[in-house]
């Protein structure tokens, strides 16, 4: 009895893994390596939301991109590098234009091998950022800012507003950050920061399982009374950090979270008392833009999304949509350089390195004022483009302040340097042998 | 039916001890030792890298638990962390000495693991059971610690990670890093696990292993025959760390090719100690079940739905595998609490009775 059970259990485990095979067709593969469980699955599933949805709506408007549909895969990484991996090894063999990793982490581990596998890796203000140095990183991709754009647009906002970069000499600005690759991926270009400047840096860490209980970290800052706070924050870290920072009664306006730590959900952690808590960002924030018009007649109204109403369009699913319009318009410029409809990962590469998103471009998908123009080039795979500042007002994120600049002057010699030194230390770092496209 | 072992007389000792005595076994492990070998050459990368490779280690892995936890009776949650310290150690031995090849430094790397197993194992000679499981588990936490926190362990690199350098070997084949071939990864971590399994096999039968079961049915009963506990006990953290070690360190070299701390987190540790359970305490081959079933069924479910048709969204499938996983280890604990390996050996009981099976 039972060695028949083992038999059949044996026969159909094998005929699974035989009808696994892969299906090849007219079409462009896009994976998403999305996580809607798991710790970081707060901010995972409106991003995860975004980006599918948008695709869809390519899809159902106009019948995918020049004609050729997508298929759009999801794989679930549950922020796990390890899950990570086995998503990229399966998608790798099945014609995965780009992979999206959404993971510091992920991103990591994968950069060396796409680098071997010729698939483009995609990391939308993620990730490693000496990534932006395209002649040592030929197939990373992080547009439209590094993680160090980021750092050095919250110091130089506070410099603003402090009246002037010398009159941070002396201050405590204190980092709280999430203790994996990504939150320490800022660290080089603080300190740096921080002895060109003459503020002092103080480090909190939060390591992932503790993320929500911060309840040290926040005495600490209790009691070093920091002049400003920046936080590296991600999944569920990010709203237990703006809890505890009303619970201590640190002044939120000067209170600054990276984009990622920009979710609705993060800030509504704190109520009405986190009013003034404010983030980067790089895209509109609301629903009053044509492109969310079509996403709800095409994709939400049809029942083809996953997304719950009431978060439809938030900060977090609109940087979805935002990625995912990068992935897009990739595609389309890779069609147009090589042309033909059906890319390949190669093609994918040259489309994203010549990637020049104009005005009338985003006008054309109805995302004026969404976002600003952006252009990258074989040298420059981030472009280090304009951010704004967004302040939560106790409902909703509002614009406060104009687009401004990072600062480049000092973020592009470090990451020539980063980039030099990832090389030297991952050696032999294979030489850039891809051609740089032009038009 | 298969198992028809009549005729088969054994006329001397070594015929007699020998690993597999019944013909049939020996004829299932070259049947199964061609088919490992055939794999590479008809399987997809995706089969290999994913399925293959991390199978074999976690499988050694597991053969480590098991020696502590199966053959010694010692409760241990740091399974994660002693990998952990075979990665480290692996990692810095390659950055300080780059010429050597990786096969003999995943080797070494082992002994570091040793020897960190032998110190949190001290605990044991006073305390038992979940006692000494709380140890192991403050084990796994410093250790996990140390690993985000010493940055001499990953050479200061900014991100925490360890990445797998390029190395090459056995006549300039590349052996690690993003470039190596998936089949030559699969043949090293075959020859490694087949070779130390075989040495483990050798182990548990001898005068060493038997110490152990003493130990673990019985620990006064032992020592009044003459079993030093102090020996016993430490040589089982010993050669269990040894072999979590070796399959750490084959598990970022090997498999995934760079890691944060958090790949050796509490999560493994208690992945590997549903392997033993589910594949049977005290077993070696167990120790392979285990791991194939807890490896390899969420990437089968998750593979294997979609394919047959059952469009359903990915996280949907990642719960609907770990329920399964769940109500599979509960279904097996009720049924057969000995593990597929008890399973596997009733099954073999049968056969070789057949066709009047009593077992």
């Amino acid at each position: 009895m039972r060695l028949t059970c083992l038999i059949a259990g044996t026969v159909m485990a094998g005929t699974l893994v035989g009808g696994a095979l892969p299906a090849f067709a007219e079409e462009l593969h896009v994976p998403l390596f999305s996580y809607r469980t798991g710790p970081y699955a707060g901010s995972g599933i409106p991003i995860a939301n975004g980006m599918h949805d948008y695709l869809t709506m390519l899809n159902e408007r106009d019948g995918g991109i020049n004609g050729v549909k997508l298929r759009i895969t999801e794989c679930e990484t549950g922020y796990d590098t390890q899950k990570g991996v086995e998503c990229y090894e399966q998608v790798k063999g099945d014609g995965a234009l780009v992979i999206s990793p959404y993971s510091t982490g992920i991103t990591l581990q994968v950069i060396p091998k796409a680098s071997v596998d010729k698939i483009p890796v995609l990391s939308m203000a993620y990730g490693l950022s000496a990534a932006a140095e395209g002649n040592t990183f030929p197939w990373v991709f992080n547009p439209p800012d590094t993680y160090w754009d980021g750092a050095s647009a919250i110091v130089t906002d506070i410099a603003r507003r402090e009246g002037g970069a010398e009159n941070l000499k002396g201050k405590k600005i204190g980092y709280i950050f999430l203790d994996a690759g990504y939150g320490r991926e800022a660290i080089p270009l603080l300190e740096q920061m921080s002895s060109d400047m003459g503020f002092e840096l103080m480090q909190y860490a939060v390591p992932g399982k503790e993320m929500q209980n911060q309840s040290s970290q926040w005495l600490n800052i209790r009691r070093d009374k920091p002049d400003y706070m920046i936080m590296w924050g991600w999944g569920a870290m990010s709203p237990t950090a703006v809890k505890e920072a009303t619970k201590i009664r640190y002044p939120m306006d000067k209170f600054y979270g990276v984009w990622w730590s920009g979710g609705n959900d993060d800030a509504a952690a704190g109520g009405e008392a986190a009013k003034g808590y404010r983030t980067l960002n790089f895209h509109g924030v609301g629903a009053d833009y044509p492109f969310v018009a079509d996403i709800q007649k095409y994709v939400v109204d049809a029942g083809k999304s996953q997304v719950d109403p009431a978060k439809f369009a938030d900060n977090l699913y609109n940087r979805g949509v935002y990625n995912s319009m990068l992935i897009a318009e990739g595609i389309r410029r890779a069609q147009e350089l090589s042309g033909k409809t059906v890319i390949d990962a190669t093609d994918m590469r040259a489309g994203l390195e010549n990637l020049d998103i104009t005005e009338e471009r985003l006008k054309e998908m109805g995302m004026e004022g969404f976002a600003l123009p952006m252009k990258l080039s074989c040298t420059d795979h981030s472009g280090h483009h304009k951010v704004y500042v967004v302040e939560w007002d106790g409902k909703d994120w509002q614009k406060s302040g104009d687009w401004f600049s990072p600062d480049v002057d000092m973020v592009k010699p470090l990451l020539e340097k980063a980039a030099a030194d990832y090389a030297e230390s991952n050696a032999p770092w294979p030489e850039r042998t891809e051609p740089c496209a032009t038009n | 039916m298969l198992y028809r072992e009549s005729g088969q007389y054994k006329t001397s000792y070594i015929a007699d001890q020998a690993i597999f005595p019944i013909r049939e076994d020996r004829v299932g492990m070259v049947l199964i030792g061609l088919v490992a070998l055939v794999i590479p050459f008809v399987a997809s990368d995706f089969f290999l890298n994913a399925i293959m490779t991390p199978f074999l280690i976690l499988a050694l892995a597991a053969i480590g638990l098991n020696i502590l936890t199966g053959y010694a009776g010692q409760l241990s949650l740091g399974t994660g962390a002693f990998m952990g310290v075979g990665a480290y150690s692996c990692y810095k031995l390659t950055t300080i000495f780059p010429e050597t090849n990786i096969v003999i430094l995943v080797l070494l790397s082992g002994l570091f693991s040793a020897g960190i197993g032998v110190i949190f194992g001290l605990p044991s000679l006073r305390i038992k059971g979940l006692y000494l499981a709380v140890t192991t588990l403050a084990a796994q936490f410093f250790l996990e610690w140390c690993f985000i926190r010493i940055p001499w362990l990953y050479n200061y690199n900014a991100s925490g990670a360890i990445e797998v350098p390029e190395r090459r070997g056995f006549g300039d084949i590349v052996l690690t890093g993003p470039a190596a071939g998936a089949m030559t990864q699969y043949f090293i971590v075959l020859g490694i696990v087949v070779v130390v399994t075989l040495a483990v096999k050798n182990i548990v039968r001898g005068r060493i292993g038997r110490q152990w079961m003493m130990i673990r049915d019985m620990d006064i009963a032992a020592e009044l025959m003459g079993v030093r506990p102090l020996t016993a006990k430490l040589s089982a953290f010993a050669v269990s760390s040894y072999l979590c070690g070796v399959a750490g360190a084959m598990f970022i070299f090997f498999y995934l090719g760079a890691a944060e701390p958090s790949a050796f987190s509490i999560t493994l540790s208690f992945q590997i100690l549903f392997m033993v359970i589910l594949g049977g305490l005290g077993s070696l081959v167990g120790s392979f079940f285990g791991a194939a079933f807890i490896w390899g069924l969420p990437i089968v479910l998750r593979a294997g739905l979609p394919a047959i048709g059952i469009g359903i969204g990915a996280e949907t499938v990642f719960h609907i595998a770990t329920m399964i996983v769940g109500a599979l280890i509960i279904f097996f604990l009720i049924v057969e609490p000995h593990g597929l390996a008890r399973l596997w050996s009733l099954g073999k009981e049968k056969m070789r009775v057949w066709p009047f099976p009593y077992a």
